[in-house]
């Protein structure tokens, strides 16, 4: 099916321009202004050029030393959670019942944690891990482990990413699920006897899975709340991830300068990254299309 | 599918590790402080609703709940209203500039709210919407607004372009053809859009906190609260914790049967 040219469609996606551009371009500006200046108070500003972009990527000096530690950070624990999250997902997937009531029961028990607000989630884990009021904490200590997220690094990433997967395997689950679903019944029994159901499978979850892939990456990338309230960047600093030395910079501190410039590189990776997604999904569903439309003329 | 040995208890262990969390929240909010600090029990033993009573009876708290459906409400209908023709025009048209645009859209979604909440609070003192429900409902636009752009652009999609060309032919105006025909078509498609929207508005903090301050403060932010000097109101946090869970319980248990379809985001 191509699609016409049509210059006046621009008519159609002038509001969405308009809103987004209003939320987007405008304090994005405010930003660039803030990078390149230095205030000592009093709203007096002061020329700064490059001077906070050279010491954010320098990591000798304190705030470069700060970001790189925090970026690292959080590239390690996008991988943790990808790495648990996306295979523990697509077999939560495989393995929901085909039909009946259990199939209601499930999605919405499923779909529970994902309409929590981040803040409870926080709180919840918060609770449940403390070991002198939360099930999880009161029983790892009883069994004899010395857990306490609050004083122990190890313990504090496991929480974090333990409340991760408990927070958002259920997203990459639903989406495979479902595209499960459009594997027909008749189809899916037949290929069941040939053999081919695997690939079938694995056909079916391919798009679900980047586009599960795609998003939790860059929440995982961007996550401020859960960790904050859980454990508030510690022990030490730990848990701080890049949004949190971000808040603590631009809101703690009141660094203007040191933060936008923060907040510039930090979009400007996650805006090419986030391109090389979108270019291998859009390839992909090209891609599906493709076969689809094979399937047709058959 | 059958392929995975043991699938029924997989599936019970996953659902079992996704309910206890939040049973823990729920058998807390019935107890009193007394108790939850002095033992560790699995289930009320002197159940109480006292610290619902609370939450009920005392403005500043219920007032959070009123003043964070305010502003979802309000994002979900700018969100869905703004995204609909756009949809149209990405799933019917080629435009000058429409992948850039269409990607630069995709790429707010992205964004860290952590980058804009200072430049946001900046802004919507500017313009005196600072501590308006209307503030954080148009800075959750911009995540939202680009999430409901793609996924209704997957549902047009869906809607044969014969469709259209009929309607032109039988003597529909643009205006009158969308509100007549595309939308009851993709109706389902609006609901999963208006769904998603309400979920990413409802769960976000960061950008409610910064942009409120005391008449439009979301209960999330209300919540922080129950730290006083007398140390926490665990029971008090519990409950509140729990009455943030339920709308989007509701939510859910309405949708039930669309939630597979509504995953599929009108593409798979």
């Amino acid at each position: 099916m191509d699609k016409t040219i049509n210059q006046k469609a621009w008519f159609l996606v002038l509001p969405v321009f308009l809103v987004v551009a209003f939320s987007a371009v405008l304090p994005l500006m405010t930003v660039v202004n803030y990078s390149m200046q230095d205030t000592f108070g009093n709203n007096q500003f002061f020329w700064n050029g490059v001077g906070w972009f050279k010491e954010l990527l320098d990591p000798t000096t304190d705030l470069g030393g700060r970001f790189l530690a925090s970026l690292w950070r959080n590239l390690f624990f996008s991988a943790v959670i990808l790495a648990i999250e996306v295979p523990l997902g697509i077999v939560v997937a495989l393995s929901m019942p085909r039909q009946g009531f259990s199939v209601a029961v499930c999605l919405v028990i499923l779909a529970l944690p994902l309409l929590i607000p981040w803040n409870v989630v926080g709180t919840i884990w918060q609770i449940f891990g403390r070991p002198d009021i939360g099930l999880l904490g009161y029983v790892l200590n009883s069994l004899g482990l010395n857990y306490n997220y609050v004083s122990n690094d190890l313990d504090a990433w496991a929480t974090v990413i333990v409340m991760d997967v408990w927070h958002w395997t259920s997203l990459v689950a639903l989406l495979c699920y479902a595209g499960l679903k459009s594997i027909p019944d008749a189809y899916y029994q037949a290929a069941q006897i040939d053999g081919a159901s695997r690939w079938a499978v694995f056909k079916a979850i391919q798009l679900p899975k980047m586009i599960a892939v795609l998003l939790r990456f860059m929440d995982s990338f961007m996550i401020y709340t859960e960790p904050f309230v859980v454990t508030g960047g510690g022990p030490g600093n730990s848990t701080t991830f890049v949004s949190i030395e971000l808040v603590k910079i631009a809101l703690g501190q009141f660094d203007l300068g040191k933060a936008a410039a923060l907040s510039l590189v930090y979009n400007l990776i996650i805006i090419i990254v986030c391109w090389i997604f979108y270019t291998v999904m859009t390839n992909a569903g090209v891609e599906r299309r493709v076969v689809v439309d094979k399937k047709g003329v058959k | 599918m059958h392929s995975i040995p043991g699938r029924r208890v997989i599936l019970s262990l996953f659902l079992a590790f996704l309910l206890l969390p939040i049973y823990w929240l729920v058998n807390m909010s019935f107890k009193t402080n007394g108790e939850i600090v002095s033992t560790m029990t699995l289930w009320p033993h002197q159940p109480t609703i006292a610290n619902y009573m609370r939450i009920f009876t005392d403005e500043s708290w219920y007032s959070g709940y009123i003043n964070s459906l305010k502003y979802v409400v309000i994002n979900t209908i700018i969100s869905i209203s703004v995204a609909l023709p756009a949809a149209y025009a990405f799933s019917r048209y080629r435009f000058l500039g429409d992948k850039h645009l269409f990607f630069w859209l995709l790429s707010n979604r992205m964004a860290p709210a952590a980058v804009y909440a200072l430049p946001f609070f900046n802004l919507y003192s500017a313009i005196n919407l600072f501590d308006t429900p209307w503030a954080v409902a148009l800075a959750h636009c911009i995540f939202n607004v680009p999430l409901a752009v793609w996924i209704l652009e997957g549902f047009v999609s869906g809607v044969p372009r014969e469709i259209d060309e009929t309607a032109f032919l039988d003597g529909y105006s643009f205006p009158r053809f969308f509100v007549r025909i595309l939308v009851p078509l993709i109706a389902s498609g609006i609901g999963v859009a208006a769904f998603f929207c309400f979920m990413f508005s409802w769960v976000e903090l960061l950008l409610a906190r910064t942009l409120t301050s005391v008449d439009a403060k979301p209960i999330s932010a209300v919540m922080t609260r129950t730290v006083s000097a007398a140390g926490m109101d665990w029971g008090l946090l519990a409950a509140a914790g729990v009455l943030t869970i339920i709308p989007g319980a509701l939510v859910i248990w309405f949708v039930r049967n669309y939630i597979a379809r509504g995953f599929a985001l009108g593409r798979v």
